[in-house]
């Protein structure tokens, strides 16, 4: 390790050169804002991509949350937006599934990945870990624009004339490999496959990336413990997402072999519409199997990176080091090996052998045992602190609440005697939208409002951030809390009309109320996004090089910096980024040296 | 667009402009008033709100608890008696989970507001306890010891083998609904191949007519159960997958093309019972798809008839054998027992008592 950092710290002399070559060659506009390899600059691609895709993740929401709580409604201006897929000012039900599929392939890939860990993992690495830039700067450029080139094809599916993929975001075939079992399997349903491969390379390319810079690019004195949490989190996260990113690509590659080339992977014994289909032997839940050895870590993947965030935000501004600092690692290590060892509970009724279903049982609830350190953790870091509710701040708390009220319910879900009851019910969507949706937007808010002096070298709104905060807070417990009680009822999800049917159809008033959380908190949405783009130009200019009082490298780097970070040499580490409080001093910073009297921890 | 439509974008608007110019006029204020004061009065709204968030939140949830209870199936006995395990199984999980729920989130927004900056104090430096640690690990790590082991304990009695005296139904799905296949008086299901499927020649399920088994199977529109008497499910698909979801019963299992599943349990309230029991004239079992399955996914749905033995008998024996409807013109060149399709039916209707014995 030691021999590691001595030559790395060799080789930075040179790289200051290049810095400096790198100005008299003046950056173009493309090379700049464009096809650029600054990890900061990338992280901003990321990040505005990936809030371009939430906004229309989220208006898709909204347009299906119409139909849900207004079922009775004509909208003529539906119609003249959509054409046909809303005639006679109804939201058809082809395009009320396509909207279902796409909202969730949008918010989990390119939102909640892509422009989750992109963003954070681009902008804090090099910072944090004290490096010019990534391992591999170019390949870092390369997954933005395969990211891209994912985005262009999705988006280019949405204007096909028979519409996206609309087989829900799992794409379980044989609904997915027949095009004449519904309009979403034919074209739109390749170009999803498509995408989603390109997705996968760009995801590939990142992580790789992302590791090795972690793990080769320390700057002197920064050991693995010295770490801010942040890191270690995109560092499971990545590993995570190269384990498991190819199982799903395979996946998908049999899925486009199944629909083109005549192969029975996932058909067997299939009468569709009267046709005899000629394929024996296959299975649909082999494709189950390797969508969720993907599909599980997934989850982890959103979330892990959004707990480094926060338990980094929350340490800074609570002015107290993390509680627990070894055990939130150990933590996060046990969720990221188990995230490998639980796919198979979203298949607890697909006939898998009960046996096999109980193994599953007994590790799923595993997880909750780390995810309930943490909890304790955050909770006890906030105990005695002194603390500052900086929008960022209040995001930390309102996930830790999130987390909790998600993260219990998975309890019932993991159990399988449970699932039988609560399998695919609006319970799981409750479930799921608290722990990985809410809860993951709250940590990325989190880190959006810390880091924004960073990257643009001015200030958000504090005002709008705290009437984002409260009012995404009180919505989304709106939105998703009642839902429970709808789950208790047994009422399927993914259902587009509920009045035929007796045993749902008592909750039209509450699907109303909740429709209407559900496009308050849309606009609520849209005012942060303004807040963000008028900030870039028009917010408040940060003065000071440290304006949150924060320990890590980051912060010693000039306000505006330029490529390749710091203008000099880049700072030695002395000791771990949590020293808050410590001996009467406020913070401090991780380059200090440790001074003589100073007591251990 | 609609006038109230245009309306209703105008003042969101305004709304907007209002917000943004307060929020852009508190930043002037901040710096004529310092920022050192803003910070403070900002924060102590924001802890305030903190414990308002704490206070308004339980209360609704308990208001949303009152109103939405009577709605769910909580406070309905489950229909079948695996479902009375599934119902137990929930209400100690909802006490664990409840008690730690209430808890963490009073500790998170009461540290939250309590702990909220003050100039007079500083910041506990506090990196780690061993002990405390342990602790909540060792506590959650019981408290799930106990749900698996429930959980398990149930999983395996629902999940195994049906008793021997349990009636089989075959539950067929298929976009978008759903077709049964009874047994008929050898109680045996016939063969069947997915190549042998032609609704037009009276074969919508692949029956194998060679299979003799086959000739006195049933396929009525609709699933009667019997009262107290176990029933197994064999469930197939023809098409893409579906899921037999049956919520009064709590129980769920997908239809999988090519896989057929199995689940088995017993009724306990007649469909009567149940109209008196919910009060609801109306009530009705009813199996929805919980399985993405097409466009037309939210209107697949079967309607199951759970009543005496007496009744079942009676509908049973007025059911024909799906061969008589294959062959209405008598059997063909198969087999020796084949009778003309009417005295079939007949003897479809003797055929239910024996089963009645079991």
């Amino acid at each position: 390790m030691s021999n590691e950092i001595a030559v790395q710290h060799g080789v930075i002399p040179h790289e200051v050169h290049e810095h400096h070559d790198g100005h008299h060659h003046h950056e173009t506009f493309i090379t700049k804002y464009v096809f650029s390899q600054d990890h900061k600059m990338i992280a901003k691609q990321f990040l505005i991509t990936g809030i371009i895709w939430a906004i229309v993740g989220g208006l898709m929401s909204v347009l299906f949350r119409i139909q849900l709580g207004y079922p009775e409604a004509t909208l003529p201006w539906l119609e003249d937006i959509f054409g046909h897929w809303a005639k006679d000012g109804k939201i058809q039900p082809e395009f009320y599934y396509a909207l279902g599929t796409m909202h969730g392939t949008i918010l989990v890939f390119f939102v909640l990945t892509a422009g989750l860990s992109g963003t954070f993992a681009n902008l804090l690495i090099p910072y944090q870990v004290g490096a010019r830039d990534m391992a591999s700067p170019f390949m870092n450029m390369l997954s933005y624009w395969f990211f891209v080139l994912a985005s262009i094809i999705i988006m280019a599916s949405l204007f096909v004339q028979t519409g996206p993929a609309s087989g829900g975001w799992t794409v379980y075939p044989p609904l997915s490999a027949l095009g004449d079992a519904s309009q979403g399997s034919k074209i739109g349903m390749d170009l999803w496959l498509i995408s989603m491969a390109m997705f996968v390379v760009s995801q590939l390319l990142g992580g790789l990336n992302y590791v090795s810079t972690i793990l080769n690019m320390r700057t002197k004195g920064m050991t693995m413990t010295r770490l801010p949490l942040t890191i270690w989190a995109i560092l499971f996260t990545a590993i995570l997402g190269i384990l498991s990113f190819p199982v799903l690509f395979s996946g998908f590659i049999l899925l486009l072999f199944d629909r083109h080339l005549g192969t029975s992977f996932y058909l067997s014994d299939i009468v569709l519409g009267g046709n005899i289909l000629p394929n024996e032997g296959g299975s649909p839940i082999l494709y189950q199997h390797l969508f969720w050895f993907l599909g599980h870590p997934e989850v982890y993947i959103i979330i892990l990176p959004t707990m480094g965030l926060v338990s980094e935000v929350m340490s800074i501004n609570a002015r107290k080091p993390i509680f627990g600092y070894m055990a939130m690692i150990a933590s996060m290590f046990a969720i990221a090996l188990l995230a490998f060892l639980v796919w198979a509970h979203h298949m607890f009724v697909t006939g898998l052998n009960p046996f096999l279903g109980s193994v599953f049982v007994l590790l799923t609830l595993l997880i909750a045992v780390p995810s309930a350190i943490k909890v304790f953790n955050w909770i006890t870091t906030l105990w005695r602190g002194n603390i500052r509710f900086t929008p960022g701040m209040l995001f930390c708390v309102g996930f830790v609440s999130m987390f909790i009220s998600g993260g219990l319910t998975g309890i019932f879900l993991g159990n399988s005697t449970l699932d039988l009851h609560l399998h695919d019910t609006y319970f799981v969507i409750a479930h799921f939208h608290i722990v990985m949706g809410v809860s993951a937007f709250m940590g990325m808010f989190a880190g959006i409002y810390h880091w924004f002096p960073k990257m643009y070298g001015r200030y958000m709104n504090n005002t709008m951030g705290y009437i984002h905060f409260w009012v995404t807070m009180v919505c989304a417990y709106v939105i998703f809390w009642p839902m429970h009680y709808e789950g208790f009822a047994g009422m399927p999800r993914r259902y587009y009309d509920y009045s035929g049917w007796e045993s749902f159809k008592h909750f039209v008033e509450l699907n109303r109320v909740i429709s209407f959380a559900a496009i308050l908190s849309f606009l609520v949405q849209l005012m942060f996004v303004f807040n963000f783009f008028y900030s870039i130009f028009k917010g408040r200019k940060v003065t000071t090089q440290n304006p949150w009082g924060a320990n890590t490298l980051e912060w010693t780097t000039p306000i505006r910096p330029g490529h390749g970070n710091w203008p000099g040499e880049i700072p030695e580490v002395h000791r771990w980024a949590y020293d808050y409080g410590k001996d009467g001093k406020d913070f401090i910073p991780q380059t200090e040296p440790v001074g003589k009297d100073e007591s251990t921890h | 667009m609609t006038w109230t439509e245009y309306f209703v974008v105008i003042i969101l608007v305004l709304i907007f402009i209002v917000i943004f110019q307060i929020a852009k006029a508190s930043e002037y204020v901040s710096v004529l008033k310092g920022e050192k004061k803003t910070f403070e009065q900002n924060n102590r709204i924001n802890a305030f709100l903190m414990l308002v968030f704490l206070v308004v939140g339980l209360a609704a949830a308990w208001w949303c608890n009152k109103l939405l209870y009577k709605k769910t199936l909580l406070w309905l006995p489950s229909a079948s008696e695996h479902g009375e395990k599934i119902d137990t199984m929930m209400w100690i999980t909802l006490a664990i989970t409840g008690i730690v729920f209430v808890l963490t989130q009073i500790l998170l927004f009461w540290f939250a507001y309590k702990y909220q900056a003050n100039e007079k104090r500083k910041a506990h430096y506090y990196p780690h306890n061993n002990k405390l640690e342990l602790l909540w690990t060792a506590v959650p790590a019981i408290a799930l010891t106990v749900l698996v082991s429930f959980g398990l304990y149930y999983w395996y009695k629902i999940t195994g083998e049906a008793p021997k005296e349990a009636m089989e139904v075959e539950v067929t799905g298929h976009q978008f609904g759903w077709e049964y296949r009874y047994p008929g008086k050898d109680g045996v299901l016939g063969r069947q191949h997915f190549k042998l499927t032609d609704a037009a020649k009276g074969n919508p399920l692949g029956q194998d007519w060679k299979d003799v088994a086959n000739h006195d199977d049933l396929h009525p529109s609709e699933l009667h159960l019997v009262v107290d008497k176990p029933v197994k499910l064999i469930i197939r698909s023809q098409d893409v997958i579906h899921d037999v979801g049956l919520a009064h019963f709590r129980l769920k299992m997908d239809a999988v093309p090519g896989t057929p599943t199995t689940m088995w349990f017993t009724p306990k309230y007649t469909t009567a019972r149940m109209k008196e029991m919910t009060g609801n004239e109306n009530f009705v079992y009813e199996i929805s798809c919980d399985q993405m399955c097409g466009s037309g996914h939210y209107s697949m749905k079967g309607t199951i008839i759970v009543e005496t033995q007496e009744e079942f008998d009676k509908w049973i024996s007025a059911q024909k054998p799906q061969y008589a409807t294959a062959h209405p013109d008598g059997a063909p060149a198969v087999a020796a027992a084949t009778a003309p399709p009417v005295s079939d039916s007949v003897k479809a209707a003797t055929n239910a008592e024996p089963k009645a014995e079991h």
